[in-house]
């Protein structure tokens, strides 16, 4: 498809989208929310982009293949898991960190976000896997 | 509530089983994808329903037993994602059986039996 | 104990290595270093056993019933130990039967991942982790039984997926189910809250959906029909792996369920399995006799000796329990081993049609011993493994006054016996059929034959120091059959 409108539209709902999927990831841990529908609605504005554009333009994009997105998920999964170990408690304990930063305030940071950020990137780069597989055309 | 919930699992289980009797391979999926809802469904409902209340306690709830069963939400969100890959993944081998052999009749998935 | 999650955490690092590695000669040597640390916290893990009856692990610090509970026990250990040997030998044989052929250069990533899933689901403690556990198997699975996209595979696939993606539905059902009677999924809090519980009915709901779903698992006899439908279609190397390790998490669960929360309703199950357990035995040691292609014969023996499996289970004695589990280590060793030894014949000769094959133990004795071995280990004749496996199921047969299922499992080793016999006759001591063309001479290199000679010295070890192994298998079999220090370790604060 080709078309000026959606084109335009999509460069500019693109901010839209991968906000409310940041906000949604980082909200997670309390409220509704979380790395994969965070994940999901990432991987639904590439769906709405690859619409507007070719898939190719898209691959582009993204600086880095699918797959790798994958990896690095599964990387951040992996380094949520050390604090707890490296501390000696139970594999998988959360840990927090509590950092005052200036303008937003005492920010609890912990295990269970990065965890939902490897959740987030793995989602990202199944969901745009399985739309690259299905929709490339040999 | 749970009454309508439980007739629209059986449902979801009929339609179903119906559909993955059909011979053709798409409806076979569709037929999983129903069953696999109602089976969704079905671990949903294993706690009760508790209307109207979340499933996790902020410093505003005082009586843990309004709250709603944590539990099965939380299965039900992992069958989801784990119902989510595994249709993408049939709905991707159908495509390329049918890529390979241009059918969708189940009938013809002879060659490997026997 | 955070290496209690060991067996899960290395493949998942190996997985993420893997995805990165673009060349495939090093994930080839990544799989086999991999396989190696595998091996090691396998063993690491077993010598800790001596001085706990059950290693535990309550993930994220969630104490049990709350939490996920990994929990290691002698079952869950030696089932380790027999599937990281498996793991190891399947590495080193995929180093030349996978290479580097078109279409495979993610096997690695999908092998790992079905090791993941597999050594989660015998060391979990909790049935929806089970669950969970049993999918990532499943979707690695569908992978690796589909990859190389030849027609036949795909079909097999599909067969594979079919009756594979029931058995799960069904599975998730009946935990919803149970969750709804008992509100745990926690396997000892199910245990000490089913031990006493006089309402057996409702819990037979659940216990058929569960037996259902991991029958179809474990290919018992009136749902088997994906296992020979599909197994002859990948590569050999993948067919090896799975006649090992899939069918046997199904089985490793049914000895699970079955000996630690499913114990009310024992007269109907009990009957219900040994029924089964003589059905798959008969059935599949039958079918297997009017094939051909060296890889449905093998197949059809899959299920047959699923039979044994669930015949201990049946008897539900703490010998026959213990034969089961010797058996089953014993089934998944020798199983594996003649499937690669096939992949070996079928390099030398093209083909895995015995019609077309002859003359092997004139042209390469080596190879004819090599097969004898797991073949003579199948068939359950001394000093080999399979002879301490059937006598041990037997004995408790006949102790237990079970003699239909007796005789039945004693019937099907001759069958069995006929099945190896044909192989052999046709493929080793045969003249080589005169119409075929031959590929050019094959030179075999180490590493394509190393894997079956570790795994006929297992079997042959197997035999030999049946004595000792015995009595881990019966350490297990005690452990299941007295569930309580099962319960009270992973339960240890709770009332």
């Amino acid at each position: 498809m080709n078309s000026v409108i959606l084109q335009l539209a999509a460069k500019y709902l693109r901010i839209l989208f991968l906000s409310f999927a940041l906000i949604a990831l980082v909200r997670g841990h309390n409220f509704p929310g979380g790395g994969f529908i965070g994940g999901l609605l990432a991987a639904l504005y590439i769906v709405y982009d690859s619409l507007a554009f070719t898939t190719q333009q898209i691959k582009k994009e993204l600086i880095v293949r699918p797959e790798h997105y994958i990896g690095s998920g599964l990387v951040c999964v992996l380094l949520s898991f050390l604090p707890s170990v490296l501390s000696g408690s139970p594999l998988m304990q959360g840990k927090w960190l509590s950092l005052d930063i200036p303008l937003i305030g005492v920010t609890k940071l912990g295990t269970p976000l990065l965890f939902d950020v490897g959740v987030f990137l793995t989602v990202m780069g199944v969901t745009l896997l399985f739309l690259f597989t299905l929709s490339t055309k040999k | 509530m749970e009454i309508l919930l439980s007739a629209l699992t059986g449902l979801l289980y009929a339609g179903g089983v119906y559909l993955i009797l059909r011979r053709s391979i798409l409806k076979f999926i569709i037929g999983i994808i129903f069953m696999s809802n109602a089976t969704n469904l079905l671990v949903f409902l294993s706690a009760g329903i508790v209307p109207g209340q979340p499933a996790f306690v902020d410093d505003t709830m005082k009586d843990a037993e309004l709250m709603a069963d944590p539990l099965p939400q939380a299965l039900v969100l992992t069958a989801i994602v784990i119902g989510f890959g595994i249709v993408v993944f049939t709905i991707a081998l159908k495509y390329k059986f049918f890529k390979t052999t241009s059918t969708d009749d189940q009938d013809q998935l002879t060659n490997t039996d026997a | 104990m955070t290496e209690t999650g060991l067996p899960i955490l290395l493949p998942f690092a190996l997985i993420i290595v893997l995805i990165f590695m673009r060349s495939t000669v090093s994930s080839r040597w990544t799989g086999i270093v991999g396989a190696l640390l595998n091996m090691i916290v396998a063993v690491y893990l077993f010598l800790q056993l001596r001085h706990d009856d059950v290693l535990v692990l309550q993930v994220g610090g969630w104490e049990a019933p709350y939490g996920i509970t990994l929990a290691l026990d002698y079952l869950s250990a030696l089932m380790l130990l027999v599937t990281a040997l498996i793991v190891l030998v399947i590495a080193i044989y995929a180093f030349r039967f996978i290479g580097d052929r078109p279409g495979y250069s993610k096997f690695h990533v999908f092998f790992f991942s079905l090791t993941m899933g597999v050594n989660g689901a015998f060391i979990t403690g909790d049935v929806f982790n089970f669950y969970v556990w049993l999918e990532v198997i499943l979707l690695s699975s569908f992978v690796l039984i589909t990859m190389g996209a030849k027609k036949d595979q795909l079909e097999g696939g599909i067969k594979y997926m079919t009756l594979n993606l029931i058995a799960s539905l069904l599975f998730l059902a009946g935990i919803g189910l149970l969750y709804g009677k008992t509100g745990t999924l926690n396997m000892a809090h199910l245990a000490r809250i089913l031990i006493n519980d006089q309402q057996s009915i409702l819990m037979n709901t659940s216990a058929m959906m569960f037996f259902v779903a991991l029958g179809i698992k474990a290919a018992v006899f009136p749902l088997f029909f994906w296992l020979p439908a599909s197994y002859h279609t990948p590569n050999i190397t993948v067919t090896s792996l799975f006649a090992g390790l899939l069918t046997k998490v199904g089985v490793y669960a049914l000895i699970r369920f079955f000996t630690l929360f499913f114990v009310q309703d024992v007269y109907f199950w009990h009957n219900l399995l040994l029924i089964i357990a003589g059905l798959t035995m008969v059935i599949g040691g039958m079918a297997a006799t009017i094939y051909f292609e060296t890889r449905r014969i093998l197949s059809y023996h899959i299920i047959s000796q699923i039979g044994y499996m669930i015949m201990g289970l049946g008897i539900y004695t703490p010998l026959a329990i213990a034969g089961s589990i010797f058996f089953m280590i014993h089934n998944i060793i020798a199983k594996t081993n003649t499937f690669l030894v096939m992949g070996i014949v079928s390099k030398i000769k093209g083909t895995f049609y015995l019609k077309d094959i002859g003359g092997l133990y004139k042209e390469r004795p080596f190879i004819a011993i090599l097969f004898i071995i797991p073949a003579f280990a199948l068939a359950g004749i001394p000093p080999l493994s399979g002879f301490f496996g059937k006598f041990i199921l037997i004995k408790a047969g006949i102790e237990d006054k079970h003699y239909i299922v007796t005789a039945v499992a004693v019937l099907t080793s001759l069958l069995t016996l006929y099945s190896m016999i044909k192989i052999w006759n046709e493929a080793f001591l045969k003249k080589q059929p005169e119409s075929t063309h031959l590929p050019s001479k094959v030179k075999l290199k180490i590493s394509e034959v190393l894997p079956s000679v570790i795994l006929a010295l297992a079997s042959v070890l197997l035999g030999l120091l049946a004595a000792p192994f015995f009595e881990w298998t019966l350490a297990a079999a005690n452990q299941l059959m007295d569930p309580n220090v099962y319960i009270e370790a992973v339960l240890n604060k709770i009332e």
